[in-house]
């Protein structure tokens, strides 16, 4: 009985000695942190993805503390809130204007709309794919469907479906760009958060081509800009794309469309 | 018996199915359709496309002008027009620019007798310039040009030259036809690169399974007594590649990294020695080579004759079709080539042979987990551990993967083919490889 009492007693006293001796060295011995860059660390949302381009949160709050970057907004998860915290505490005016952006997969060819020209048969990863003839269908500017984007996305937004293509959950999207990095082919591309419709398609190809090659790809036909002029339609390349700068009606434009490759967001 | 040579590390022993075609004297192929030369045949820099569509060309022409120290020129192979310059896609999955030739108008090197041209008193730089504006790279399969391995610094000695006879690639017959039928050619060579090269000594590496070329090539080179050693090869792949046959003859190896020069020695494939012959005795650009149409599914297995740019699927028709088994076109070896998608596909000049494999030949498993059990290491020649490489890959770790030498993997395929488990190693090889150059340039 005796044994263990003097076990109690030495490590209770060693405990002692050390708690005391950690209090005295933290308060003396303290590095100053500055309450600012405190005040940024805690500013940051501490996702810790990556896409102001530093290792995680903290790095970036000691680059603007020390006045490597002067660029304020380059936290996209942290939106206008973040933004504007940290304008506050660097005492410098922000534009708070930008609306928050979310990535979109531009491409609704699935396996029972795409044609493909192989049967790809290696790893199943995106840029090996994409190194054996820029893919296995027919359309060169599609997704893929191996899903490069669900591994580094960090917020699990991204989900695959059963057509082989892969969708974004855009509650789930903090906007950090991760996917459209990955993507070799490109075909992820980051809208504002409050656009209504998107062209699910990235071909670039002319419009015979796109059609053999796919059934709801973009033919560059122009009907979505005759019908609804006020929507902002734009035809580059044989490719529609939206200016979601214009706000105006584009029902009529989604109805007549020939390839049905206008989709609503929501 | 005297053991033969061979290198010591790692290596295997793929039945070598030569019989189908190793009787079969080279053919010429026929010219059938529109020829597609692309611009990018070569490792380095794409040559610069010079025509136009529309333009006439002849044959022998200059059409695509070497861009850089590391590329080659590239000759029209055929006199006709130039129907159009497009994007295609290789065999190896990448994309290039080439030249579409409609062919017609006559052949005017076709056939004709051509007064050899006497080079002894040409100097060595224009042997070399030569060499560089007949746009000859290494035909082996690599197709590194060859006037930049030519291209010896003044302060480096070469002690040896190894002439590659090996042909380890299973089906592939194309250089011991070469070596059988254009033995004097290949001396006449030699002597070219010697005077270039000035080498103490010349070896010329040959497989056990070629017994009748280097039967021959022994005897000539008795006959001419220049020193020349013939060093028959145990059979083991990958002997052919160079550091492996270096290893293998004169028993140096090339550290990591660097090239065969760095020990003094060149490493240079028969087909390249012949290519260089014609090119400086004949003036003749390189614009064919031989290559081996085999496998199983090809009705008629031969070694072919062919422009450049012919399409497979010409020369396919021309060793009699394929048979109702055939489910795989190869480009290149059945270990190193690529399966290819379309028959359009042209020959480059780095195009060894064309397989059409059948199911039985593939014999592809399911893939299961890695067993752990290290056979992949015990088959790599250069020492690598591909089952802990793959891991690393797997989880993105390129960083990891590039310090344990990822870079000096070239892609053999022994790992590949001996592992239970049918793990695509090679394949994640190159997409690590991919991937690691791709942060580089990143950061």
């Amino acid at each position: 009985m005796i044994t263990i009492l003097y076990a109690f007693i030495s490590i209770t006293l060693l405990g002692a000695f050390f708690g005391i001796g950690l209090a005295i060295a933290g308060k003396y011995l303290a590095v100053k942190k500055d309450e600012k860059l405190y005040k940024l660390e805690r500013a940051l949302p501490g996702v810790n993805c990556g896409a102001c381009g530093f290792p995680g949160c903290s790095q970036y709050a000691d680059a603007i503390f020390e006045g490597k970057v002067t660029e304020l907004s380059l936290c996209p998860p942290g939106g206008p809130e973040t933004l504007a915290k940290l304008g506050e505490i660097m005492g410098v005016v922000v534009d708070l204007t930008k609306e928050k952006e979310i990535a979109q997969v531009h491409c609704c060819g699935g396996k029972d709309s795409a044609v493909y020209a192989f049967n790809y048969e290696g790893i199943p990863d995106c840029n090996a794919a994409y190194s054996m003839y820029q893919g296995n269908k027919v359309c060169k500017y599609g997704c893929l469907g191996f899903g490069n984007c669900i591994t580094v996305c960090p917020t699990n937004a991204i989900v695959s479906t059963d057509q082989e293509l892969v969708r974004v959950i855009e509650s789930k999207c903090i906007s950090c760009a991760k996917c459209v990095v990955e993507c070799p082919v490109g075909v992820i591309k980051m809208i504002p958060v409050s656009a209504d419709y998107i062209v699910s398609c990235n071909s670039n190809d002319k419009g015979a081509a796109t059609k053999k090659a796919c059934k709801v790809g973009c033919i560059g036909c122009k009907i979505c800009d005759k019908k609804s002029p006020e929507g902002g339609f734009k035809i580059d390349n044989f490719l529609a794309t939206i200016d979601y700068s214009i706000k105006g009606e584009r029902v009529s434009a989604v109805e007549a469309c020939p390839s049905k490759c206008i989709l609503p967001t929501k | 018996m005297k053991s033969l040579k061979t290198f010591s590390k790692g290596g295997i022993h793929p039945g070598d199915c030569k019989e189908l075609t190793n009787k079969e004297a080279v053919k010429n192929a026929a010219i059938k359709s529109t020829l597609i030369v692309p611009m990018s045949q070569h490792i380095g820099a794409p040559s610069e496309c010079l025509v136009n569509p529309g333009d006439e060309v002849k044959e022998g022409m200059l059409i695509g002008k070497a861009a850089g120290f590391i590329s080659a020129n590239i000759h029209s192979p055929a006199p006709g027009v130039v129907k159009e310059v497009t994007d295609i896609f290789l065999a190896s999955g990448a994309k290039s620019k080439a030249v579409v030739i409609e062919p017609s108008g006559e052949f005017d090197q076709l056939g004709k007798i051509v007064t050899p041209i006497d080079w002894t008193g040409m100097s060595i730089k224009e042997l070399q310039d030569k060499i560089l504006e007949s746009g000859i790279v290494g035909l082996g399969g690599a197709a590194f040009p060859s006037n930049v391995k030519f291209t010896i610094p003044s302060d480096a000695k070469i002690e040896s030259l190894v002439i590659n006879g090996v042909e380890c690639e299973p089906y592939l017959t194309a250089d011991h036809r070469l070596m059988l039928e254009k033995t004097e050619e290949i001396f006449k060579g030699l002597e070219i690169l010697s005077k270039i090269l000035s080498p103490e000594k010349i070896y010329i590496g040959i497989e056990a399974n070629k017994p009748d070329a280097i039967e021959k090539m022994e005897k000539l080179a008795l006959e001419k007594g220049t020193g020349i050693e013939i060093v028959p090869l145990k059979l083991k792949y990958p002997q052919g590649d160079e550091k492996q046959l270096l290893k293998a003859v004169i028993d140096k190896e090339v550290p990591s990294g660097k090239l065969p020069l760095h020990i003094g020695a060149v490493v240079t494939n028969v087909g390249t020695v012949f290519a260089i012959y014609e090119a400086i005795v004949f003036g003749k650009p390189l614009i064919e080579r031989i290559v081996t149409v085999s496998g199983k599914g090809i009705k008629k297995p031969s070694n072919l004759k062919v422009r450049i740019g012919t399409k497979v699927g010409d020369l396919i028709e021309d060793c009699g079709g394929l048979t109702d088994d055939a489910v795989s076109i190869v480009m290149g070896g059945p270990m190193m080539g690529f399966s290819m998608v379309s028959l359009d596909t042209p020959v480059t000049k780095g195009t060894s042979g064309i397989l059409a494999l059948t199911q039985k030949e593939i014999c592809k498993g399911k893939e299961t987990a890695c067993l752990m059990c290290g056979r992949c290491v015990k088959a790599c020649p250069i020492g690598l551990m591909p089952t802990r490489l793959y891991k690393k890959i797997a989880y993105r770790m390129y960083e990891e993967a590039m310090r344990m030498n990822l870079m000096d993997c070239k892609e053999c395929g022994c790992c590949g083919y001996v592992c239970p488990a049918n793990v695509p190693l090679v394949q994640g090889f190159r997409l690590g490889k991919k991937m690691a150059n791709k942060q580089k340039v990143k950061s």
